[in-house]
């Protein structure tokens, strides 16, 4: 029954992307690229609940510490670049 | 329960905080202040989980968080904008990899609990597992690592079509008995090798599509992970980047007039034979004197950058070329094409780097109806993306592309190393048009002997 709701969420976020992303311009296409890379690295929540069960084996320590890792270097590595591009993006006075 | 309630209450917080980042992405202007409201979103989905209730262990979170995150800082803060390209390429795989593992985990401790389950786990082993390896070969591809050029071998198809039709085939036995452990090891041992497969025989200036196609699998990954481990967050923003990734990949495959199968299985590119040009035709070249003489006549000039500007690393010079050419009068603007450079906004990126201001630079659409009341046309760099012929010539491969229209700017100056061929490997009929000046040599030290030129004018 879960199943239902959850596409439900899926379909109107799906909805959601396209009507805020077509509005992105060209102009700043890359930065939005690193943006959508930083927020993927919200699958860390998945990752921090993998890396905090109650660990007895060594394998799922290993994936899970490591889901962590990569998924911490995403959101920090996206965002840092992202903010870094768009500070540069600048209109001078013509004047 | 009533923590379960209070994480996923954050949860929709942090959701509406993603979609205004995105929506302030709209505009320059409020950019930055949306990744910042993005940023924070994703600081109190974490938090959020952290107090959740479901962690017991805290250790090796915190030992992953920090490698993650200095490696991240350290990433971000040093990469240059011309390697911007293998940056998104390595994030895409790294977020792949995260969701891979996260949904091994999730099947080593609880197994496949349903069938959805069972579904959902084998999707989203296959799309991330070919997103990690295609990823990896990308940032290879754009990093030069790996040449730029497709890697084609014979029985290529018949490869690729036996993985594909073992990884279903496998996928059909794993949802039904979802208890064999040794299946979904080889699934995923598959899947990293048509990740592999998939991106090779892709080349150099494809990679537009080909990073913009990795972008919306990372976001699906993500998406499937949601439904494997009942994380109502991790779909919504699973489908906010597979979204974007589809959008991408639309706007650069119109941009060639191509369709995402013809890029991503068409390995076009080393088959095209020479058009029929008239090879007694000779391109007039220019010295950068005579140049000079007809810039500082100009009165309106547009800049045409491509992939070949920031291999030169010649956007600084650039500007100050503009400067000059601002100071004399002249009105400079800068002509985008949405493909120049190896991901969607490269040129814009780089140029903002170099200081130009954002409102100079101008869209394909925005430029061509003013290009014949234009001086002149400096292209640097560029070349199939302002190939006449795309409009004329039904025989040319690229025939039907929307181009840059530089042919109609009352001169012409390319800059260019040799008369090679662009990445399609055609003739540009443009270096054989009257207007069309060569000034042949690195574009970065063309730029700089324009402006010296300029300089000792003064």
């Amino acid at each position: 029954m879960e199943l239902i709701y959850l596409l439900f969420i899926l379909v109107l976020s799906v909805f959601l992307g396209f009507a805020l992303i077509s509005r992105v311009p060209p102009l700043l296409h890359t930065p939005l690229m690193s943006e959508a890379n930083a927020i993927c690295g919200i699958i860390v929540i998945g990752a921090l609940i993998a890396a905090g069960k109650d660990a007895n084996s060594p394998l799922t320590i290993i994936l899970g510490t490591s889901a962590v890792a990569l998924a911490a270097f995403n959101v920090v590595g996206g965002y840092l670049v992202t903010e870094r591009m768009l500070k540069m993006f600048k209109k001078k006075d013509t004047k | 329960m009533s923590s379960e309630f209070f994480t996923n209450f954050v949860y929709i917080i942090s959701s509406v905080l993603f979609a205004f980042g995105l929506k302030f992405l709209g505009s320059p202007v409020s950019a930055r202040r949306g990744n910042m409201l993005s940023s924070l979103g994703m600081l109190l989905a974490v938090l959020a989980t952290l107090c959740g209730g479901h962690i017991i262990n805290f250790q090796w979170i915190l030992i992953g968080i920090i490698i993650g995150s200095s490696l991240g800082a350290l990433v971000a803060v040093r990469t240059e904008m011309t390697k911007m390209p293998q940056m998104i390429a390595l994030l895409h795989g790294c977020g792949a990899l995260a969701s891979v593992f996260v949904d091994w985990v999730a099947y080593q401790v609880h197994g496949a609990t349903d069938l959805t389950n069972a579904i959902t786990l084998y999707l989203s082993i296959v799309i991330g597992g070919l997103t990690v390896t295609g990823s990896a070969i990308a940032w290879g591809k754009l990093s030069e690592k790996i040449t730029g050029k497709p890697i084609l071998f014979s029985g290529q198809k018949w490869l690729n079509s036996a993985i594909v039709i073992a990884i279903v085939i496998l996928g059909i036995m794993f949802i039904v008995n979802p208890a064999r452990y040794d299946l979904f090891l080889i699934i995923l041992v598959l899947s990293l090798f048509f990740g592999v497969f998939m991106v090779i025989p892709i080349g150099g200036a494809d990679m537009p599509v080909v990073i913009s196609v990795l972008n919306s699998y990372s976001g699906v990954v993500a998406c499937t992970t949601g439904f494997v481990i009942h994380n109502t967050l991790l779909i919504v923003v699973g489908a906010l980047v597979g979204a974007n990734g589809i959008i991408l990949s639309i706007i650069m495959c119109k941009a060639m007039n191509r369709s995402i199968t013809n890029v991503l299985f068409g390995a076009f590119g080393n088959v095209v034979k020479k058009t029929g040009i008239d090879e007694k035709k000779e391109a007039k070249a220019i010295n950068v004197e005579d140049a000079f003489l007809i810039l500082e006549n100009a009165k309106s000039v547009v800049i045409i950058p491509g992939y070949g500007l920031a291999v030169a690393q010649a956007q600084h010079a650039v500007r100050e070329l503009s400067e000059f050419l601002e100071k004399n009068g002249c009105d400079v603007k800068y002509a985008i094409h949405p493909v120049a450079g190896r991901m969607p906004g490269h040129m814009n990126v780089l140029l903002a780097e170099a200081n130009i201001s954002y409102d100079q630079l101008m869209e394909m659409d925005a430029i061509n109806p003013l290009m014949e009341g234009v001086d002149v046309a400096i292209i640097i760099g560029a070349n199939d993306v302002v190939n006449p012929a795309s409009r004329h010539d039904k025989s040319s491969p690229i025939y039907g592309m929307p181009i840059i229209n530089a042919d109609k700017a009352k001169t012409v100056f390319v800059l260019k190393r040799s008369m090679a061929t662009g990445f399609a490997g055609i003739e540009n009929e443009l270096f054989y048009y009257d207007n069309c000046r060569m000034i042949f040599g690195d574009a970065k030290q063309t730029v700089q002997a324009l402006v010296a030129e300029f300089k000792s004018s003064q």
